[in-house]
């Protein structure tokens, strides 16, 4: 075990990735010579080559357009998008070839390849540097999503997406790179894609939540349990495939579901959490299924008191919880 | 939809006021604007009018009390809301609507996350969970009305339900699962029932291998009675030993030939049944009921049996036994005894009992603390006949000795009079001289 801050979680898995298969790429904009404009990278181009560390041009649909090309000549690319709110003009190659190839060829090509994605808000990155896209993702057959919080998970997860032998959106925090450390096993372990986890067991009500809003629906829990109120934290980890168990399960501890994110509230995917609990954990809600999320307007604020108004916090989704648990 | 009036704030440095003088008391109708309540701060003292018309709810603060501003002080049913709302109280600092607390917690488009304060207006009154439990517990929808309900807009939560279920106790189950067949090992678990957890308390935590059995109705319905009893009445115990030497020979010796003659086994619970139903003429306390006006002394004499079936106890009664002879008595066990094994017992074989036995010694049990039957006085147990040496005058003897227990409601009598009843029993069953070789004594 050793206590890693989540983006050295990122980097030491993609290094022994790098090391354990030669057929392993990454490429993005700045992540070579440069170490990435995080830092995530750091180190790579020097350790294992300008051949297996590139550094493409500034043209998303290219570097996607080429890692499938890549993916189907043998290699396993480990694509970079440097913001979330790049990624569109990727859309269609994504859509389109990414999460279709098996499917289209009869299963005589896959495309093995992560795409990691810095995303969301909380950082001053004002409307182009703090986008959550997987409402826009999540919604494609034929692609994993994953949204690690734990420095465990971000290593666990992107080793098991390296490694998985289908196309997997890899979404890191970027605000959880230098605010979150944690124990990280050493060696290779690999978190499974798709089982969610209680982060925190309560009875009062469940808190669904992934990637920073864990972080901020923890902070909620502790301030709602000095009253009396014991929220029940679920990291989903996975989006896609969604873990409908663990989230059924749980309500069926607590019978009442608070899904939290910071994405837009209309048709995110917290609808899918909810519409999924409404249809299938109906017997077991003593509450509505409720959202809180960010609002409607298109694109998180530069002004700091309007990016606060934005994002969700622990203070917020407290409010929240205890609406839902005095319905 | 009672609408809270908060404590207002008097002054640009003044948070918080004390409450003076109610000008209105509950039921009473208020019009806006009219003085509601006076009000103290340490700079001024106002009298507060009522930002709204209709009837004032309920105070939620009293006079003297200081308060911050903002904090909730009464609530006003607005006028026409007030007759539907009669007896349903709101928790003092409902919490339930987000809006004005500063905090936003909606999306951009204006409508709130939170169903809070429209719960009322467009939600249901009983939700999912609700009417499964009401469903698996067999509480009638007319009986569900009538639970009061204490979440927003005087909801029933599942904890109501569940507290509602604990209190109104197993009045009607043990009869309800009589009627139906012998208790199946598959039934269902109860996730929401009253004994998976107390209210929505974590469920403990299970290890691998641990393995989870579902309750059946009769399971239930004992766990119920038994909570119940356990809870309410303070038990308190006494016991006396019998030679039954003289019985168990006399009945030794005739057995196979009553049993040729009746039809049934003449059993030593027969003989029991006989005694203890003398013991209560004499000592009518102890066929009783505690009630909160006073000890309901029961006129007639039931006697519980308890017969143990596949999955648990069950008590069918004997109507009238002190009418009963040993033999009526041993064929009227024989028949409730068949009738509990196959599943057959009728809801009347097992209501009305006013005292109850119960045979701990067929399985070996030489002092048992049998739990009263739920509303009774006491309860009678029996324990094995053991052989073993006793003093009989100035010598040893082996004898047949019977420990007799009593399980006793210490509200309704004391143990003077518990074991004076246990003697009566006790002399009966050492003096027994039988009528020639028959069963009557």
């Amino acid at each position: 075990m050793s206590d890693k801050r989540y983006l050295d979680a990122i980097h030491d898995a993609l290094h022994e990735e790098l090391a354990r298969d030669e057929r392993v790429i990454v490429l993005g904009e700045d992540v070579g010579r440069k170490g990435g404009v995080f830092g995530v990278t750091d180190g790579l181009f020097e350790a294992f080559g300008g051949d297996r560390v590139l550094d493409t041009p500034l043209a998303e649909s290219m570097i996607i357009g080429v890692s499938v090309g890549m993916a189907a000549n043998g290699l396993i690319p480990v694509p970079e998008i440097q913001f979330a709110d790049f990624i569109h003009p990727a859309f269609d190659q994504i859509l389109s070839e990414v999460a279709r190839m098996r499917y289209r060829s009869n299963n005589d090509y896959g495309c093995p390849m992560t795409i990691r994605v810095p995303y969301g808000g909380g950082v001053h990155g004002a409307l182009y540097h703090s986008q959550s896209i997987e409402a826009f993702y999540a919604h494609i057959p034929g692609l994993k999503v994953v949204t690690p919080y734990t420095p465990a998970d971000a290593k666990g997860l992107l080793k098991a997406a390296i490694r998985d032998h289908d196309p997997v959106l890899y979404l890191e925090h970027k605000k959880l790179y230098r605010l979150i450390h944690g124990d990280v096993p050493d060696g290779d372990v690999t978190v499974p894609i798709g089982p969610a986890v209680v982060r925190r067991a309560g009875r009062d009500v469940s808190i669904f939540a992934y990637g920073l809003m864990v972080h901020e629906a923890l902070g909620a829990a502790e301030r709602l349990s000095g009253e009396g109120v014991e929220a029940e934290v679920v990291d989903l980890r996975t989006l896609r495939p969604l873990d409908t168990r663990t989230i059924l399960d749980s309500v069926a501890r607590t019978s009442r579901a608070l899904v939290v994110h910071e994405d837009n509230r209309f048709g995110g995917f917290g609808a899918e959490i909810v519409a999924t609990i409404a249809e299938e954990g109906f017997r077991h809600l003593d509450a509505p299924p409720t959202r809180l999320c960010g609002p409607d307007v298109p694109g998180v604020p530069f002004a700091h008191p309007f990016e606060e108004w934005f994002m969700p916090n622990a203070d917020k989704i407290a409010a929240a919880a205890r609406a839902v648990v005095a319905y | 939809m009672p609408t809270e009036v908060k404590m207002p704030q008097l002054g640009e440095s003044v948070h918080e006021g004390t409450i003076g003088k109610w000008l209105k008391l509950p039921g009473d109708r208020v019009a806006k604007y009219e003085p509601l309540v006076e009000v103290i701060t340490d700079k001024v003292n106002v009298e507060m009018p009522s930002p709204l018309a209709g009837v004032l709810g309920q105070i939620l603060v009293e006079e003297g009390k200081t308060v911050a501003a903002g904090t909730p002080i009464a609530l006003i049913d607005e006028a026409g809301a007030q007759a539907a709302r009669a007896g349903v109280s709101l928790p003092a600092a409902a919490t339930a609507a987000p809006a004005g607390t500063g905090v936003p917690v909606m999306s951009g488009d204006g409508r709130t996350a939170v169903q809070g304060q429209s719960a009322r207006g467009g939600g249901p009154r009983l939700s999912p969970l609700v009417r499964r439990l009401a469903e698996e517990h067999h509480l009638p929808i007319e009986e569900l009305e009538t639970i009061r309900g204490t979440g927003t807009g005087g909801r029933v939560t599942k904890d109501d339900v569940l507290r509602h279920l604990e209190s109104r106790g197993s009045a009607t189950p043990v009869a309800a699962e009589a009627t139906a067949p012998a208790p199946a090992p598959g039934e269902p678990g109860v996730a929401g029932g009253p004994f998976s957890a107390p209210a929505g308390k974590v469920a403990p935590a299970r290890a691998p291998g641990d393995r989870l059995q579902p309750l059946s109705i009769l399971r239930r319905a004992i766990a119920d009675r038994m909570s119940r009893s356990a809870r309410e009445i303070p038990h308190a115990y006494g016991a006396v030993e019998v030679d039954v030497t003289g019985l168990v020979r006399h009945r030794d010796a005739h057995k196979s030939a009553w049993r040729t003659r009746e039809g049934v086994n003449i059993t030593l619970t027969a003989f029991v049944v006989r005694a203890v139903t003398r013991a209560l003429r004499a000592y009518p306390l102890v066929n009783s009921t505690f009630t909160p006006e006073g000890i309901l002394v029961k006129q007639a004499i039931h006697v519980g049996v308890g017969v143990a079936v596949t999955d648990g106890l069950i008590v069918p009664v004997i109507k009238h036994a002190d009418q009963r002879s040993v033999v009526g008595i041993a064929r009227e066990i024989d028949a409730l005894a068949g009738r509990a094994r196959q599943g057959k017992l009728a809801p009347d074989d097992i209501a009305g009992g006013t005292f109850t036995i119960t045979n701990a010694g067929v399985y070996g049990s030489i002092y048992s603390m049998p739990i009263i039957n739920h509303p009774q006085a006491a309860i009678l147990s029996t324990d094995a006949v053991v052989r073993r040496p006793a003093v009989v005058g100035e010598g040893i003897a082996i004898r047949d000795v019977m420990n007799v227990g009593i399980g006793f409601d210490h509200r309704v009598f004391d143990g003077a009079l518990a074991l004076q009843f246990l003697t009566h029993i006790k002399r009966q069953l050492e003096e027994f001289s039988p009528v020639g070789e028959s069963a009557e004594f």
